[in-house]
Protein backbone atom coordinates (compact mmCIF):
# COMPACT_ATOMS: atom_id res chain seq x y z
CA UNK A 1 0.00 0.00 0.00
CA UNK A 2 2.90 2.34 0.76
CA UNK A 3 6.15 2.17 -1.15
CA UNK A 4 9.03 4.45 -0.20
CA UNK A 5 11.65 4.02 -2.85
CA UNK A 6 15.20 5.27 -2.35
CA UNK A 7 14.09 8.45 -0.59
CA UNK A 8 16.76 10.93 0.56
CA UNK A 9 16.68 14.24 2.33
CA UNK A 10 19.65 16.55 2.56
CA UNK A 11 19.71 19.53 4.93
CA UNK A 12 22.74 21.49 3.76
CA UNK A 13 25.71 19.25 4.49
CA UNK A 14 23.69 16.78 6.53
CA UNK A 15 22.20 13.71 4.90
CA UNK A 16 19.21 13.26 7.24
CA UNK A 17 17.77 10.37 5.28
CA UNK A 18 19.93 8.50 2.79
CA UNK A 19 18.08 6.49 0.11
CA UNK A 20 15.70 4.79 2.51
CA UNK A 21 13.42 2.13 1.13
CA UNK A 22 10.36 0.78 2.86
CA UNK A 23 7.29 -1.05 1.73
CA UNK A 24 4.08 -1.79 3.58
CA UNK A 25 1.33 -4.28 2.83
CA UNK A 26 -2.18 -3.45 4.07
CA UNK A 27 -2.86 -4.47 7.67
CA UNK A 28 -0.64 -4.90 10.67
CA UNK A 29 1.57 -2.74 12.83
CA UNK A 30 5.04 -2.00 11.56
CA UNK A 31 7.68 -0.33 13.70
CA UNK A 32 10.30 2.20 12.68
CA UNK A 33 13.09 2.30 15.25
CA UNK A 34 16.57 3.71 15.45
CA UNK A 35 18.79 5.84 17.66
CA UNK A 36 18.14 9.54 18.19
CA UNK A 37 18.84 11.61 15.11
CA UNK A 38 18.55 8.65 12.78
CA UNK A 39 16.07 10.49 10.53
CA UNK A 40 12.88 8.71 11.55
CA UNK A 41 10.77 11.83 11.96
CA UNK A 42 12.19 13.30 8.74
CA UNK A 43 11.13 10.14 6.92
CA UNK A 44 7.63 10.48 8.45
CA UNK A 45 7.47 14.08 7.36
CA UNK A 46 8.31 13.07 3.81
CA UNK A 47 5.66 10.34 3.79
CA UNK A 48 3.03 12.76 5.09
CA UNK A 49 4.10 15.56 2.76
CA UNK A 50 5.52 18.17 5.14
CA UNK A 51 9.05 17.86 3.77
CA UNK A 52 9.86 17.34 0.09
CA UNK A 53 12.48 14.65 -0.49
CA UNK A 54 15.71 15.61 -2.24
CA UNK A 55 15.59 12.34 -4.10
CA UNK A 56 13.46 9.22 -4.48
CA UNK A 57 9.77 8.44 -4.90
CA UNK A 58 6.86 7.75 -2.59
CA UNK A 59 3.84 5.81 -3.80
CA UNK A 60 0.58 5.22 -1.97
CA UNK A 61 -1.82 2.59 -3.29
CA UNK A 62 -0.03 2.67 -6.61
CA UNK A 63 -0.16 6.46 -7.09
CA UNK A 64 2.95 8.59 -7.01
CA UNK A 65 2.37 11.12 -4.21
CA UNK A 66 5.94 12.44 -3.92
CA UNK A 67 4.94 16.01 -4.79
CA UNK A 68 1.51 16.12 -3.18
CA UNK A 69 0.49 18.55 -0.45
CA UNK A 70 -0.11 17.18 3.09
CA UNK A 71 -3.86 17.79 2.95
CA UNK A 72 -4.20 15.83 -0.30
CA UNK A 73 -2.39 12.90 1.32
CA UNK A 74 -4.74 13.10 4.29
CA UNK A 75 -7.65 12.90 1.84
CA UNK A 76 -6.08 9.79 0.30
CA UNK A 77 -6.00 8.22 3.75
CA UNK A 78 -2.62 8.96 5.30
CA UNK A 79 -3.03 10.16 8.88
CA UNK A 80 -0.21 11.24 11.15
CA UNK A 81 0.46 12.32 14.70
CA UNK A 82 3.22 14.70 15.73
CA UNK A 83 6.05 13.75 18.06
CA UNK A 84 5.77 17.19 19.64
CA UNK A 85 2.02 17.27 20.26
CA UNK A 86 0.22 20.02 18.37
CA UNK A 87 -3.21 20.50 19.95
CA UNK A 88 -5.46 23.36 18.89
CA UNK A 89 -5.01 24.74 22.38
CA UNK A 90 -7.85 27.25 22.27
CA UNK A 91 -10.44 24.61 21.33
CA UNK A 92 -12.13 21.91 23.36
CA UNK A 93 -11.18 18.25 22.97
CA UNK A 94 -14.33 17.62 20.96
CA UNK A 95 -13.68 20.56 18.62
CA UNK A 96 -10.10 19.38 18.12
CA UNK A 97 -11.19 15.94 17.02
CA UNK A 98 -14.03 17.36 14.91
CA UNK A 99 -11.50 19.18 12.70
CA UNK A 100 -10.25 15.74 11.69
CA UNK A 101 -13.77 14.36 11.35
CA UNK A 102 -14.79 17.21 9.02
CA UNK A 103 -12.49 15.72 6.39
CA UNK A 104 -15.08 13.06 5.56
CA UNK A 105 -18.21 14.57 7.15
CA UNK A 106 -19.26 18.01 5.92
CA UNK A 107 -22.17 18.39 8.36
CA UNK A 108 -21.50 19.68 11.85
CA UNK A 109 -23.78 17.14 13.53
CA UNK A 110 -22.11 14.22 11.76
CA UNK A 111 -18.59 15.50 12.41
CA UNK A 112 -19.37 16.03 16.10
CA UNK A 113 -20.91 12.58 16.41
CA UNK A 114 -17.83 11.08 14.77
CA UNK A 115 -15.58 13.07 17.10
CA UNK A 116 -17.44 11.79 20.16
CA UNK A 117 -17.22 8.22 18.97
CA UNK A 118 -13.46 8.49 18.35
CA UNK A 119 -12.94 10.21 21.70
CA UNK A 120 -14.62 7.33 23.49
CA UNK A 121 -12.47 4.84 21.64
CA UNK A 122 -9.20 6.42 22.76
CA UNK A 123 -10.44 7.03 26.29
CA UNK A 124 -11.16 10.76 26.07
CA UNK A 125 -14.91 10.33 26.39
CA UNK A 126 -15.09 12.16 29.71
CA UNK A 127 -12.90 15.09 28.59
CA UNK A 128 -14.90 16.17 25.54
CA UNK A 129 -15.70 19.69 26.71
CA UNK A 130 -12.37 20.46 28.35
CA UNK A 131 -10.01 22.90 26.64
CA UNK A 132 -7.27 20.93 24.90
CA UNK A 133 -4.64 23.19 26.45
CA UNK A 134 -5.56 21.83 29.89
CA UNK A 135 -4.94 18.15 29.14
CA UNK A 136 -2.14 16.14 30.74
CA UNK A 137 0.71 14.80 28.57
CA UNK A 138 -1.04 11.43 28.32
CA UNK A 139 -4.27 13.21 27.41
CA UNK A 140 -2.58 15.21 24.67
CA UNK A 141 -1.07 12.06 23.20
CA UNK A 142 -4.50 10.49 23.12
CA UNK A 143 -5.84 13.63 21.50
CA UNK A 144 -3.19 13.45 18.76
CA UNK A 145 -4.24 9.88 18.14
CA UNK A 146 -7.94 10.74 18.18
CA UNK A 147 -7.62 13.61 15.71
CA UNK A 148 -5.67 11.49 13.25
CA UNK A 149 -8.13 8.65 13.69
CA UNK A 150 -11.09 10.95 13.03
CA UNK A 151 -9.85 11.49 9.47
CA UNK A 152 -10.57 7.76 8.95
CA UNK A 153 -7.11 6.93 7.61
CA UNK A 154 -6.06 3.76 5.84
CA UNK A 155 -2.47 4.29 6.93
CA UNK A 156 -1.70 5.82 10.31
CA UNK A 157 1.75 7.21 11.06
CA UNK A 158 2.33 7.37 14.81
CA UNK A 159 5.36 9.41 15.87
CA UNK A 160 6.28 8.40 19.43
CA UNK A 161 2.78 8.36 20.85
CA UNK A 162 4.09 6.53 23.92
CA UNK A 163 7.03 8.82 24.74
CA UNK A 164 6.61 10.70 28.00
CA UNK A 165 3.97 8.32 29.33
CA UNK A 166 4.41 6.29 32.50
CA UNK A 167 4.22 2.47 32.40
CA UNK A 168 0.59 2.32 33.46
CA UNK A 169 -0.42 4.89 30.86
CA UNK A 170 1.45 2.87 28.24
CA UNK A 171 -0.39 -0.26 29.38
CA UNK A 172 -3.66 1.61 28.90
CA UNK A 173 -2.95 2.84 25.41
CA UNK A 174 -1.51 -0.33 23.86
CA UNK A 175 -4.90 -2.03 23.55
CA UNK A 176 -6.22 1.12 21.87
CA UNK A 177 -3.54 0.90 19.19
CA UNK A 178 -4.24 -2.81 18.75
CA UNK A 179 -7.93 -2.03 18.39
CA UNK A 180 -7.18 0.41 15.58
CA UNK A 181 -5.19 -2.24 13.77
CA UNK A 182 -7.99 -4.76 14.21
CA UNK A 183 -10.31 -2.43 12.34
CA UNK A 184 -8.07 -2.71 9.32
CA UNK A 185 -5.93 0.41 9.64
CA UNK A 186 -2.29 -0.13 8.74
CA UNK A 187 -0.01 1.43 11.34
CA UNK A 188 3.56 2.58 10.94
CA UNK A 189 4.96 3.69 14.29
CA UNK A 190 8.13 5.35 15.43
CA UNK A 191 8.79 4.18 18.95
CA UNK A 192 11.55 4.17 21.52
CA UNK A 193 9.67 2.19 24.14
CA UNK A 194 11.06 -1.23 23.16
CA UNK A 195 8.65 -3.16 25.35
CA UNK A 196 5.83 -1.72 23.27
CA UNK A 197 7.60 -2.37 19.98
CA UNK A 198 8.12 -6.02 20.92
CA UNK A 199 4.54 -6.22 22.04
CA UNK A 200 2.83 -4.56 19.12
CA UNK A 201 4.89 -4.75 15.95
CA UNK A 202 4.87 -7.65 13.55
CA UNK A 203 7.83 -6.23 11.69
CA UNK A 204 10.28 -3.40 12.30
CA UNK A 205 12.53 -1.26 10.15
CA UNK A 206 15.72 0.09 11.69
CA UNK A 207 17.04 3.44 10.58
CA UNK A 208 20.52 4.60 11.66
CA UNK A 209 22.27 7.73 10.44
CA UNK A 210 19.72 8.06 7.67
CA UNK A 211 20.17 4.56 6.32
CA UNK A 212 17.84 1.61 6.58
CA UNK A 213 20.11 -0.99 8.20
CA UNK A 214 17.78 -3.84 9.07
CA UNK A 215 14.26 -5.12 8.63
CA UNK A 216 12.36 -8.06 10.04
CA UNK A 217 10.48 -9.41 13.08
CA UNK A 218 11.41 -7.45 16.24
CA UNK A 219 13.11 -10.38 18.03
CA UNK A 220 15.35 -11.08 15.05
CA UNK A 221 16.18 -7.42 14.44
CA UNK A 222 17.11 -6.77 18.07
CA UNK A 223 19.69 -9.55 17.94
CA UNK A 224 21.17 -8.17 14.73
CA UNK A 225 24.80 -7.11 15.17
CA UNK A 226 24.41 -3.95 13.05
CA UNK A 227 21.39 -2.84 15.08
CA UNK A 228 23.13 -3.32 18.43
CA UNK A 229 26.16 -1.42 17.17
CA UNK A 230 23.97 1.39 15.83
CA UNK A 231 22.57 1.89 19.31
CA UNK A 232 25.57 1.12 21.50
CA UNK A 233 28.57 1.89 19.33
CA UNK A 234 31.10 -0.02 17.27
CA UNK A 235 32.20 -3.29 18.83
CA UNK A 236 29.34 -3.35 21.31
CA UNK A 237 27.84 -6.53 19.90
CA UNK A 238 31.06 -8.44 20.36
CA UNK A 239 31.51 -7.04 23.87
CA UNK A 240 27.99 -7.99 24.85
CA UNK A 241 28.52 -11.48 23.56
CA UNK A 242 31.78 -11.85 25.48
CA UNK A 243 30.15 -10.53 28.68
CA UNK A 244 27.19 -12.82 28.18
CA UNK A 245 29.56 -15.76 27.85
CA UNK A 246 31.49 -14.73 30.97
CA UNK A 247 28.36 -14.45 33.08
CA UNK A 248 26.88 -17.60 31.62
CA UNK B 1 -27.63 26.78 13.35
CA UNK B 2 -30.10 26.32 16.16
CA UNK B 3 -32.61 28.76 17.66
CA UNK B 4 -30.17 29.36 20.51
CA UNK B 5 -27.64 30.62 18.00
CA UNK B 6 -30.07 33.00 16.36
CA UNK B 7 -32.07 34.46 19.24
CA UNK B 8 -29.33 36.78 20.61
CA UNK B 9 -28.76 38.21 17.13
CA UNK B 10 -32.49 38.74 16.60
CA UNK B 11 -33.02 40.36 20.00
CA UNK B 12 -30.07 42.70 19.60
CA UNK B 13 -31.11 43.71 16.09
CA UNK B 14 -34.70 44.43 17.11
CA UNK B 15 -33.58 46.50 20.11
CA UNK B 16 -31.15 48.46 17.96
CA UNK B 17 -33.84 48.97 15.31
CA UNK B 18 -36.16 50.56 17.88
CA UNK B 19 -33.52 53.14 18.82
CA UNK B 20 -34.36 55.81 16.18
CA UNK B 21 -37.94 55.83 17.43
CA UNK B 22 -36.66 57.06 20.79
CA UNK B 23 -33.65 59.11 19.72
CA UNK B 24 -34.32 61.67 17.03
CA UNK B 25 -31.40 64.06 17.45
CA UNK B 26 -29.27 64.07 14.31
CA UNK B 27 -25.84 64.20 15.98
CA UNK B 28 -26.73 61.04 17.89
CA UNK B 29 -28.02 59.32 14.76
CA UNK B 30 -24.92 60.46 12.90
CA UNK B 31 -22.83 58.92 15.62
CA UNK B 32 -24.80 55.67 15.51
CA UNK B 33 -24.54 55.37 11.73
CA UNK B 34 -20.80 56.00 11.77
CA UNK B 35 -20.36 53.57 14.64
CA UNK B 36 -22.30 50.86 12.78
CA UNK B 37 -20.26 51.43 9.60
CA UNK B 38 -17.07 50.92 11.62
CA UNK B 39 -18.64 47.87 13.30
CA UNK B 40 -19.47 46.39 9.90
CA UNK B 41 -15.93 46.90 8.63
CA UNK B 42 -14.59 45.45 11.88
CA UNK B 43 -16.80 42.39 11.40
CA UNK B 44 -15.03 41.94 8.09
CA UNK B 45 -11.63 42.18 9.79
CA UNK B 46 -12.79 39.70 12.44
CA UNK B 47 -13.52 36.96 9.88
CA UNK B 48 -9.89 36.94 8.77
CA UNK B 49 -8.13 38.20 11.90
CA UNK B 50 -10.38 36.79 14.60
CA UNK B 51 -11.34 33.41 13.22
CA UNK B 52 -8.39 32.93 10.87
CA UNK B 53 -5.72 34.45 13.10
CA UNK B 54 -4.30 36.41 10.14
CA UNK B 55 -3.89 39.91 11.57
CA UNK B 56 -4.23 42.52 8.88
CA UNK B 57 -2.96 46.04 9.49
CA UNK B 58 -4.27 47.20 6.15
CA UNK B 59 -7.99 46.64 5.97
CA UNK B 60 -8.18 50.18 4.60
CA UNK B 61 -7.29 48.50 1.30
CA UNK B 62 -10.77 46.93 1.27
CA UNK B 63 -12.63 49.81 2.90
CA UNK B 64 -11.20 52.23 0.35
CA UNK B 65 -11.83 49.89 -2.55
CA UNK B 66 -15.50 49.67 -1.58
CA UNK B 67 -15.76 53.45 -1.28
CA UNK B 68 -13.94 54.24 -4.51
CA UNK B 69 -15.61 51.56 -6.62
CA UNK B 70 -19.11 52.76 -5.83
CA UNK B 71 -18.16 56.45 -6.18
CA UNK B 72 -16.36 55.98 -9.50
CA UNK B 73 -19.09 53.74 -10.93
CA UNK B 74 -21.73 56.34 -10.11
CA UNK B 75 -19.75 59.40 -11.20
CA UNK B 76 -17.96 58.18 -14.29
CA UNK B 77 -20.26 55.45 -15.57
CA UNK B 78 -23.66 56.51 -14.25
CA UNK B 79 -24.19 53.17 -12.54
CA UNK B 80 -27.06 53.00 -10.06
CA UNK B 81 -25.95 53.31 -6.42
CA UNK B 82 -27.51 49.99 -5.38
CA UNK B 83 -25.72 48.20 -8.22
CA UNK B 84 -22.61 50.11 -7.16
CA UNK B 85 -23.01 48.70 -3.68
CA UNK B 86 -23.12 45.14 -4.99
CA UNK B 87 -20.18 45.68 -7.32
CA UNK B 88 -18.14 47.43 -4.60
CA UNK B 89 -18.69 44.47 -2.28
CA UNK B 90 -17.64 42.07 -5.01
CA UNK B 91 -14.58 44.20 -5.78
CA UNK B 92 -13.56 43.98 -2.11
CA UNK B 93 -13.78 40.20 -2.33
CA UNK B 94 -11.63 40.13 -5.46
CA UNK B 95 -9.01 42.48 -4.00
CA UNK B 96 -9.01 40.39 -0.82
CA UNK B 97 -8.50 37.20 -2.75
CA UNK B 98 -5.69 38.76 -4.81
CA UNK B 99 -3.81 40.11 -1.77
CA UNK B 100 -4.33 36.78 -0.05
CA UNK B 101 -3.12 34.84 -3.06
CA UNK B 102 0.07 36.89 -3.25
CA UNK B 103 0.86 36.77 0.45
CA UNK B 104 -0.46 33.38 1.63
CA UNK B 105 0.93 31.47 -1.32
CA UNK B 106 4.39 32.69 -0.42
CA UNK B 107 3.77 31.50 3.14
CA UNK B 108 3.58 34.90 4.87
CA UNK B 109 2.33 34.65 8.44
CA UNK B 110 2.11 36.73 11.58
CA UNK B 111 3.85 40.07 11.52
CA UNK B 112 5.05 39.59 7.94
CA UNK B 113 1.48 39.27 6.73
CA UNK B 114 0.48 42.29 8.83
CA UNK B 115 3.23 44.40 7.25
CA UNK B 116 2.37 43.31 3.72
CA UNK B 117 -1.28 44.26 4.17
CA UNK B 118 -0.20 47.62 5.56
CA UNK B 119 1.98 48.11 2.48
CA UNK B 120 -0.89 47.25 0.12
CA UNK B 121 -3.16 49.79 1.81
CA UNK B 122 -0.47 52.47 1.60
CA UNK B 123 0.17 51.75 -2.08
CA UNK B 124 -3.55 52.06 -2.79
CA UNK B 125 -3.68 55.32 -0.84
CA UNK B 126 -0.78 56.83 -2.78
CA UNK B 127 -2.17 55.67 -6.13
CA UNK B 128 -5.65 56.99 -5.35
CA UNK B 129 -4.12 60.26 -4.25
CA UNK B 130 -2.13 60.62 -7.47
CA UNK B 131 -4.40 59.33 -10.24
CA UNK B 132 -6.88 61.71 -11.87
CA UNK B 133 -9.24 58.76 -12.40
CA UNK B 134 -9.84 58.67 -8.63
CA UNK B 135 -10.12 62.44 -8.33
CA UNK B 136 -6.57 62.78 -7.03
CA UNK B 137 -6.04 64.71 -3.84
CA UNK B 138 -9.31 66.59 -4.31
CA UNK B 139 -11.25 63.38 -3.78
CA UNK B 140 -14.65 62.46 -5.16
CA UNK B 141 -17.99 64.04 -4.42
CA UNK B 142 -21.03 61.83 -4.99
CA UNK B 143 -23.83 63.97 -6.39
CA UNK B 144 -26.47 64.85 -3.82
CA UNK B 145 -29.74 63.53 -5.17
CA UNK B 146 -31.90 62.35 -2.31
CA UNK B 147 -33.89 59.42 -3.62
CA UNK B 148 -34.15 55.88 -2.28
CA UNK B 149 -33.18 54.64 -5.75
CA UNK B 150 -29.89 56.52 -5.30
CA UNK B 151 -29.29 55.03 -1.85
CA UNK B 152 -29.74 58.49 -0.34
CA UNK B 153 -32.44 59.19 2.22
CA UNK B 154 -33.62 62.43 3.74
CA UNK B 155 -34.28 60.64 7.02
CA UNK B 156 -31.08 59.55 8.76
CA UNK B 157 -32.99 56.80 10.53
CA UNK B 158 -33.54 54.99 7.23
CA UNK B 159 -29.84 54.87 6.54
CA UNK B 160 -29.32 53.70 10.10
CA UNK B 161 -31.74 50.81 9.54
CA UNK B 162 -30.03 49.94 6.28
CA UNK B 163 -26.59 49.74 7.89
CA UNK B 164 -28.09 47.86 10.83
CA UNK B 165 -29.59 45.32 8.44
CA UNK B 166 -26.15 44.70 6.94
CA UNK B 167 -24.57 44.42 10.39
CA UNK B 168 -27.25 41.88 11.36
CA UNK B 169 -26.70 39.95 8.13
CA UNK B 170 -22.97 39.74 8.85
CA UNK B 171 -23.71 38.66 12.44
CA UNK B 172 -25.66 35.78 10.90
CA UNK B 173 -22.86 35.08 8.43
CA UNK B 174 -20.33 35.04 11.27
CA UNK B 175 -22.53 32.73 13.32
CA UNK B 176 -22.81 30.43 10.34
CA UNK B 177 -19.02 30.45 9.91
CA UNK B 178 -18.64 29.59 13.60
CA UNK B 179 -20.91 26.58 13.19
CA UNK B 180 -19.66 25.32 9.84
CA UNK B 181 -16.90 23.11 8.55
CA UNK B 182 -15.28 26.16 6.96
CA UNK B 183 -15.19 27.89 10.35
CA UNK B 184 -13.77 24.86 12.13
CA UNK B 185 -11.02 24.58 9.53
CA UNK B 186 -10.33 28.32 9.68
CA UNK B 187 -9.94 28.23 13.47
CA UNK B 188 -7.76 25.12 13.15
CA UNK B 189 -5.46 27.01 10.79
CA UNK B 190 -5.32 29.86 13.31
CA UNK B 191 -4.45 27.54 16.18
CA UNK B 192 -1.89 25.38 14.38
CA UNK B 193 -1.49 25.38 10.63
CA UNK B 194 0.67 22.25 10.38
CA UNK B 195 -1.67 20.20 12.53
CA UNK B 196 -4.57 21.41 10.41
CA UNK B 197 -2.83 20.34 7.21
CA UNK B 198 -2.15 16.90 8.64
CA UNK B 199 -5.89 16.57 9.23
CA UNK B 200 -6.64 17.27 5.58
CA UNK B 201 -7.31 21.01 5.78
CA UNK B 202 -6.32 22.84 2.61
CA UNK B 203 -4.97 25.81 4.54
CA UNK B 204 -4.33 28.01 1.49
CA UNK B 205 -7.87 27.56 0.21
CA UNK B 206 -9.37 28.18 3.64
CA UNK B 207 -7.36 31.37 4.14
CA UNK B 208 -8.21 32.63 0.66
CA UNK B 209 -11.92 32.12 1.28
CA UNK B 210 -11.58 33.96 4.58
CA UNK B 211 -9.74 36.95 3.16
CA UNK B 212 -12.16 37.21 0.21
CA UNK B 213 -15.15 37.21 2.58
CA UNK B 214 -13.38 39.61 4.89
CA UNK B 215 -12.51 41.98 2.04
CA UNK B 216 -16.07 41.91 0.72
CA UNK B 217 -17.64 42.77 4.09
CA UNK B 218 -15.16 45.57 4.76
CA UNK B 219 -15.64 46.92 1.22
CA UNK B 220 -19.38 47.00 1.89
CA UNK B 221 -18.75 49.16 4.92
CA UNK B 222 -16.52 51.48 2.86
CA UNK B 223 -19.24 51.75 0.24
CA UNK B 224 -21.81 52.68 2.89
CA UNK B 225 -19.40 55.27 4.28
CA UNK B 226 -19.09 56.91 0.85
CA UNK B 227 -22.83 56.75 0.39
CA UNK B 228 -23.56 58.34 3.76
CA UNK B 229 -21.02 61.18 3.72
CA UNK B 230 -21.08 61.52 -0.10
CA UNK B 231 -17.42 62.52 -0.13
CA UNK B 232 -14.19 60.51 -0.05
CA UNK B 233 -10.54 61.19 -0.66
CA UNK B 234 -7.51 58.93 -0.48
CA UNK B 235 -6.66 59.80 3.11
CA UNK B 236 -10.17 58.98 4.28
CA UNK B 237 -10.84 55.87 2.23
CA UNK B 238 -7.38 54.31 2.25
CA UNK B 239 -6.03 56.06 5.35
CA UNK B 240 -4.38 54.08 8.11
CA UNK B 241 -6.94 55.49 10.59
CA UNK B 242 -9.56 53.07 9.28
CA UNK B 243 -7.14 50.09 9.32
CA UNK B 244 -6.52 50.83 12.98
CA UNK B 245 -10.21 51.31 13.84
CA UNK B 246 -11.15 48.05 12.12
CA UNK B 247 -8.65 46.02 14.11
CA UNK B 248 -9.11 47.86 17.41
CA UNK B 249 -12.84 47.21 17.61
CA UNK B 250 -12.63 43.39 17.51
CA UNK B 251 -9.60 43.33 19.82
CA UNK B 252 -11.40 45.48 22.39
CA UNK B 253 -14.73 43.71 21.99
CA UNK B 254 -13.53 40.12 21.72
CA UNK B 255 -11.49 38.77 18.87
CA UNK B 256 -12.92 35.74 17.06
CA UNK B 257 -16.37 36.12 18.59
CA UNK B 258 -19.63 36.90 16.80
CA UNK B 259 -20.49 40.07 18.73
CA UNK B 260 -16.96 41.27 19.53
CA UNK B 261 -16.56 43.78 16.69
CA UNK B 262 -19.94 45.42 17.38
CA UNK B 263 -19.33 45.62 21.14
CA UNK B 264 -15.83 46.97 20.53
CA UNK B 265 -16.94 49.62 18.03
CA UNK B 266 -19.70 50.76 20.37
CA UNK B 267 -17.33 50.95 23.35
CA UNK B 268 -14.57 52.75 21.50
CA UNK B 269 -16.78 55.30 19.81
CA UNK B 270 -18.97 55.72 22.83
CA UNK B 271 -15.96 56.53 25.02
CA UNK B 272 -14.47 58.67 22.24
CA UNK B 273 -17.64 60.75 22.05
CA UNK B 274 -17.83 61.14 25.82
CA UNK B 275 -14.21 62.29 25.87
CA UNK B 276 -14.96 64.81 23.11
CA UNK B 277 -17.89 66.17 25.12
CA UNK B 278 -15.75 66.73 28.17
CA UNK B 279 -12.48 67.80 26.56
CA UNK B 280 -13.52 68.78 23.06
CA UNK B 281 -10.89 71.49 22.86
CA UNK B 282 -8.03 68.99 23.02
CA UNK B 283 -7.56 67.74 19.45
CA UNK B 284 -7.34 63.97 19.13
CA UNK B 285 -8.67 63.33 22.64
CA UNK B 286 -10.76 60.41 21.30
CA UNK B 287 -7.59 58.80 19.90
CA UNK B 288 -5.96 59.09 23.31
CA UNK B 289 -8.98 57.31 24.75
CA UNK B 290 -8.68 54.59 22.09
CA UNK B 291 -5.05 54.09 23.09
CA UNK B 292 -5.90 53.89 26.77
CA UNK B 293 -8.71 51.40 26.17
CA UNK B 294 -6.40 49.26 24.03
CA UNK B 295 -3.76 49.16 26.75
CA UNK B 296 -6.38 48.19 29.33
CA UNK B 297 -7.84 45.51 27.07
CA UNK B 298 -4.47 43.96 26.27
CA UNK B 299 -3.31 44.08 29.89
CA UNK B 300 -6.45 42.96 31.68
CA UNK B 301 -8.89 41.47 29.19
CA UNK B 302 -7.15 39.22 26.70
CA UNK B 303 -10.40 38.02 25.21
CA UNK B 304 -11.72 41.57 24.99
CA UNK B 305 -14.84 42.77 26.75
CA UNK B 306 -16.79 39.62 25.87
CA UNK B 307 -13.97 37.43 27.16
CA UNK B 308 -13.91 39.41 30.40
CA UNK B 309 -17.67 39.09 30.83
CA UNK B 310 -17.45 35.35 30.27
CA UNK B 311 -14.72 34.99 32.89
CA UNK B 312 -16.73 37.04 35.39
CA UNK B 313 -19.78 34.90 34.70
CA UNK B 314 -17.82 31.68 35.19
CA UNK B 315 -16.40 33.02 38.40
CA UNK B 316 -19.89 34.04 39.54
CA UNK B 317 -21.14 30.56 38.81
CA UNK B 318 -18.20 29.06 40.65
CA UNK B 319 -19.05 31.12 43.73
CA UNK B 320 -22.68 30.03 43.56
CA UNK B 321 -21.67 26.40 43.24
CA UNK B 322 -19.24 26.50 46.13
CA UNK B 323 -21.53 28.41 48.43
CA UNK B 324 -20.96 31.69 50.23
CA UNK B 325 -18.40 30.33 52.74
CA UNK B 326 -15.63 30.07 50.18
CA UNK B 327 -16.28 33.33 48.42
CA UNK B 328 -13.30 34.96 50.06
CA UNK B 329 -11.00 32.37 48.51
CA UNK B 330 -12.43 32.84 45.04
CA UNK B 331 -11.76 36.53 45.25
CA UNK B 332 -8.04 36.00 45.40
Amino acid sequence: MLAVDGVSKRFGGLMAVDSATLSLQPGGIIGLIGPNGAGKTTLFSMISGFIAPTDGRIRFEGTDITAEEPHRRAERGIGRTFQIVQPFAGLTVCENIAVGAYLRHAKRAEATAKAREVARRVGLGSELDRPAGGLTVAGRKRLELARALATEPKLLLLDEVLAGLNPSEIRDIIPVIRGIRDEGVTILMIEHVMQAVMNLCERVYVLAQGRMIAEGPPTVVCADTRVIEAYLGHGAAARLKAEGAAHG
Amino acid sequence: MTARDLIPIAVLTILAALLPLVVTSSPVLNFLVFMLIVALGAQGWNILGGFGGQFSFGHAAFFGTGAYVTAILQLRYGVNAWAGLVLATAAGGVVGWAIGFLSFRSGLRGSYFALVTLAFAEVFRILANAASFTGGAAGLLIKLDVRAANLQFDDRAVFYWLVLAFVAAVLLLTRWIQRSRFGAQLVAVRENEDAAKALGVDSLKVKLRAIALSGAVTALSGCLYAQYFLYIDANIAYGSWISVELLLAPIIGGVGTVFGPVVGALTLHGLGEVAKQFAGRIPGIDLIVFGGVLVLAVAFARGGILGLLERLRDRGRGIMARGPKEVSHAGR
